[in-house]
């Protein structure tokens, strides 16, 4: 295939002339301190993406990754509170397993009762997020109790600039984790033997079955590992705001799974790709922090966003279907 | 009758000239039989041909002795040895390999990475080297001796490429049996040809073929060594040699099936306009020029590749495929058939091909399937007239012999061929008088084809019905037509009338295209 025809390529192609048309409305839009605060809203959102994005890629959907990623969060938090500790690495480990853990249920159902991915990750979501405000709690927890560790680790930066005013601005560090994150997932996506069966599963399921690929690991390693990412972002989430809402991240399941398609991976699996992903979520955050600044109603921001998932989808499926025909 | 390898000892191993042998297997499916008591053999480096109707159990063999399916009972052995519990796994370690009709390739994939996949897969590797991936894509594409692009995405290829691939692959796996299941069905005769030679020359090779059809001529052609199954059962096995096409169907099918072409009576409808008639039709590249005329009490045959625009000819004639050019008439009156709708109030019925994904509801009973196209007529104001729909169904049900209690019964729950009838049926009602029947056989089986053709040819004769069948099946044709066109590109051929023409012949010119 010619460079100039891979979708990783249209995507930054478009994602650029976006942004020299975002540029000319607004100069401020190139400003580093703008661009900083852009890279740092890609990563809650973009580490969800990588889940989504292997999810989809198998050929099945995941609408539940936000609620397991409040309920990681939200129990870590706790946790962290009850036992009265005060560190990091710990914690990031909890959460992922948290998330894990309720991304093999997700598993259990798509493999043992051939249900499809959209129901089962409805109901699990749903589940999820009713038992977290059900039994453990509905109070938000606010910056005076967070554990310091995780808000100090938050605050992080790689770069750090002084304005001529005398502020200061930075890069957060969570970006290179976002980072580093991705390229792990692009390695196992690209040359794992699983990562591959994952592309298997998504061309056609039968026939992976059929060359020896075994779909009981693969799907329960897709869905823990979405899962793991869900509920890793989530505590990220919480150490980067400074407060621990177990009603967060409500609908942020359409923004992500339209990044994921924006970033060309398709509807019916087997196709996307880690960078095509991050370009997409890029690009949607870019889009919606746009909007902010234009000052339109957040209301007209869930029109962009199911907008860019219809167009978004539309042109993947007919690329797709083109393909096949 | 039976037949074994001379068996000898080494180092206390079994050696035979067997390479795989099935003893009375059985396989039941929720009380079903699918396989009872079957026996058999395929020795080292043979092509053996697998024949039997749709239905009769190939498939089920297939994936007993690829390991997907556990036999109830019976036993196997490869290289003379008994194996326990054969898996996919296992079966592709003693180098089984299946090609099915499908392939089973990844279309968003490279053709590399499905040429190397079963390699990296076999050899257990967790991690990918992409050069080797290339290494072996090579020289699996060196091993066939074709040429193809090997960073193509795979659903970019033809059928006779991806075809190219699963071949390929399968000899990669080191493999000893291949089986092809119905690997001619998509192919054209050019390209059968190719497949026939690399199927010799990877005999040559050492490597045993069965080859799955249901198509005479090319187990004829390809074989030495004919096993035919039926209802689950094995009715012959020989050197081919010992068969002909007469034989085969005959075991194939159970019984002589009486080849008396159907005759028009054109005493008593050569007076009455056509049916259908087109002057010119055209679309696209699709149709070129065509003109039929089908009279009542006709079944005209069109026979021709995949592609060729017989599937087009039929869509075109029930409205869906506005656009065209040229005239249609119905009953020697022109008409623009734009929609179904119109197609189906000018009294024309089509069936199409996938009557499961097309044609039924399958979670639906008898009656309502039946009723389907009907609801207007039998509704003049706002309800249904349950007492006429009833009647209607219970006529339907007797004449065309719908083996079923009630008109109730789900149409899942039917065999293919009853289910075939439930359609024909539903255009019966709508009082339809040309019936377009594209492929009206495809998975039915044995007995009911039989019946269907006979009903199909009952009722033109009777009602003066005018029929177009579409089919890849030769021998329905001639035996159901008064005569046959061949499609090719888009336009017609040739025309034949049956009573003068064999199934050799008509084989033997859609072999000749390209």
């Amino acid at each position: 295939m010619a460079w100039f025809q891979k979708s990783e390529v249209v995507i930054a192609g478009i994602l650029l002339l976006a942004m020299i048309l975002i540029g000319l409305v607004n100069p401020a839009f190139w400003s580093l301190d703008n661009m900083f605060s852009l890279l740092r809203s890609n990563v809650i959102i973009g580490i969800m993406a990588l889940g989504v994005l292997l999810v989809m890629i198998s050929g099945g959907i995941d609408v539940s990754f936000p609620a397991f990623a409040v309920a990681a969060m939200y129990l870590t938090i706790k946790g962290m509170l009850y036992f009265n500790y005060d560190g990091v690495f710990l914690p990031f480990v909890a959460a992922a397993t948290i998330g894990a853990l309720f991304g093999c249920l997700n598993a259990f159902f798509v493999y043992k009762f051939r249900m499809i991915p959209l129901i089962v990750t409805l109901g699990t979501g749903s589940m999820v997020r009713g038992f977290l405000l059900g039994v453990v709690g509905t109070s938000i927890i606010n910056i005076n109790k967070m554990p310091d560790a995780l808000i100090d680790f938050g605050k992080s930066d790689i770069i750090s600039m002084i304005k001529p005013d005398g502020t200061t601005y930075g890069l957060t560090a969570m970006v290179a984790v976002y980072v580093v994150l991705a390229i792990t997932l692009h390695f196992v996506l690209r040359y794992t033997m699983i990562g591959r069966g994952v592309y298997a599963m998504g061309g056609d399921p039968e026939a992976a079955s059929r060359v020896g690929f075994n779909i009981r690991k693969i799907t329960f390693f897709i869905y823990c590992v979405a899962g793991a990412l869900a509920g890793f972002a989530g505590l990220l989430h919480s150490g980067m705001i400074w407060l621990a809402n177990p009603r967060d991240f409500v609908g942020l399941e359409l923004d992500v799974i339209a990044a994921v398609v924006l970033g060309g991976a398709s509807i019916f699996g087997g196709r996307g790709s880690v960078l095509g992903t991050m370009l997409g979520v890029f690009m949607l955050v870019m889009v919606k922090n746009s909007l902010i600044i234009m000052k339109i109603d957040t209301t007209w921001q869930r029109v962009v966003v199911g907008v860019i998932i219809v167009i978004a989808t539309a042109i993947t499926a007919w690329r797709d279907r083109r393909a096949n025909a | 009758m039976l037949r074994s390898g001379p068996l000898f000892h080494v180092d206390g191993l079994v050696m035979s000239e067997n390479f795989i042998e099935l003893r009375n297997v059985r396989k039941e499916f929720a009380g079903v039989v699918a396989l009872k008591d079957l026996s058999l053999t395929i020795q080292k480096g043979e092509i053996h041909c697998l024949a039997g109707e749709n239905g009769s159990g190939k498939s089920t063999l297939i994936k007993i002795m690829s390991g997907v399916y556990q036999p109830n009972a019976g036993e196997i052995y490869i290289d003379g040895n008994k194996v326990e519990n054969l898996s996919p796994m296992a079966s592709i370690e003693h180098g089984v390999q299946v090609i099915y009709q499908d392939f089973s390739l990844f279309g968003n994939l490279t053709v590399a990475e499905n040429l190397a996949m079963n390699v990296q897969l076999r050899e257990q590797r967790q991690v990918l080297n992409w050069r080797k991936v290339r290494e072996i894509a090579k020289e699996a594409v060196k091993r066939l001796g074709v040429d193809l692009d090997l960073d193509m995405d795979v659903e970019k290829l033809s059928t006779a490429g991806k075809q190219l691939v699963a071949i390929a692959r399968a000899l990669m796996s080191d493999a000893r049996l291949i089986i092809m299941d119905e690997p001619t069905t998509a192919l054209t005769g050019k390209e059968i040809e190719t497949l026939f030679r690399i199927v010799k020359d990877i005999q040559s090779r050492g490597i045993a073929i069965l080859f799955v059809s249901h198509k005479m001529r090319e187990m004829l052609e390809i074989s030495e060594h004919i096993t035919v199954i039926r209802n689950g059962q094995k009715v012959a096995d020989g050197p081919t040699g010992d068969f002909d096409e007469a034989l085969i169907t005959r075991h194939m099918t159970g019984s002589d099936i009486i080849s008396k072409p159907y005759i028009w009576d054109q005493q008593k409808y050569g007076s009455m306009p056509p049916r259908i008639e087109t002057t010119n039709l055209s679309f696209g590249t699709d149709l070129d020029n065509i003109n039929l005329a089908i009279k009542p009490g006709e079944i005209v045959g069109v026979s021709g590749l995949l592609g060729s625009g017989r599937t087009e000819l039929a869509l075109s004639l029930f409205g869906m495929m506005p656009g065209y050019s040229g005239t249609i008439s119905i009953n020697g009156v022109q008409t623009v058939l734009d929609t179904p709708q119109k197609a189906i109030r000018a009294g024309v019925a089509y069936v199409p091909e996938d009557r499961l994904s097309e044609g039924l509801f399958l979670t639906q009973g008898i009656d309502r399937n039946m009723l389907a196209t009907s609801y207007e007529k039998l509704a003049p104001g706002l309800l249904i007239d349950q007492d006429k729909a009833e009647e209607w169904v219970e006529t339907m049900i007797r004449d065309m012999q719908i083996a079923t209690p009630t008109g109730k019964k789900l149409v899942k729950e039917l065999s293919g061929g009853n289910q075939q009838r439930v359609v024909i049926a539903r255009w019966l009602l709508t009082n339809a008088k040309f019936l377009i029947l594209n492929g009206p056989t495809v998975g039915v089986d044995v007995g009911s084809k039989a019946e269907i053709h006979r009903t199909i040819r009952e009722l033109t004769q009777k009602e003066g019905l005018a029929v177009l069948m579409i089919s890849d099946d030769v021998p329905e044709l001639v035996h159901n037509c008064n005569r046959i066109v061949l499609m090719h590109r888009g336009a017609f051929v040739e025309e034949m009338a049956s009573a003068d023409t064999s199934e050799d012949q008509i084989s033997d010119k859609l072999k000749n295209l390209t």
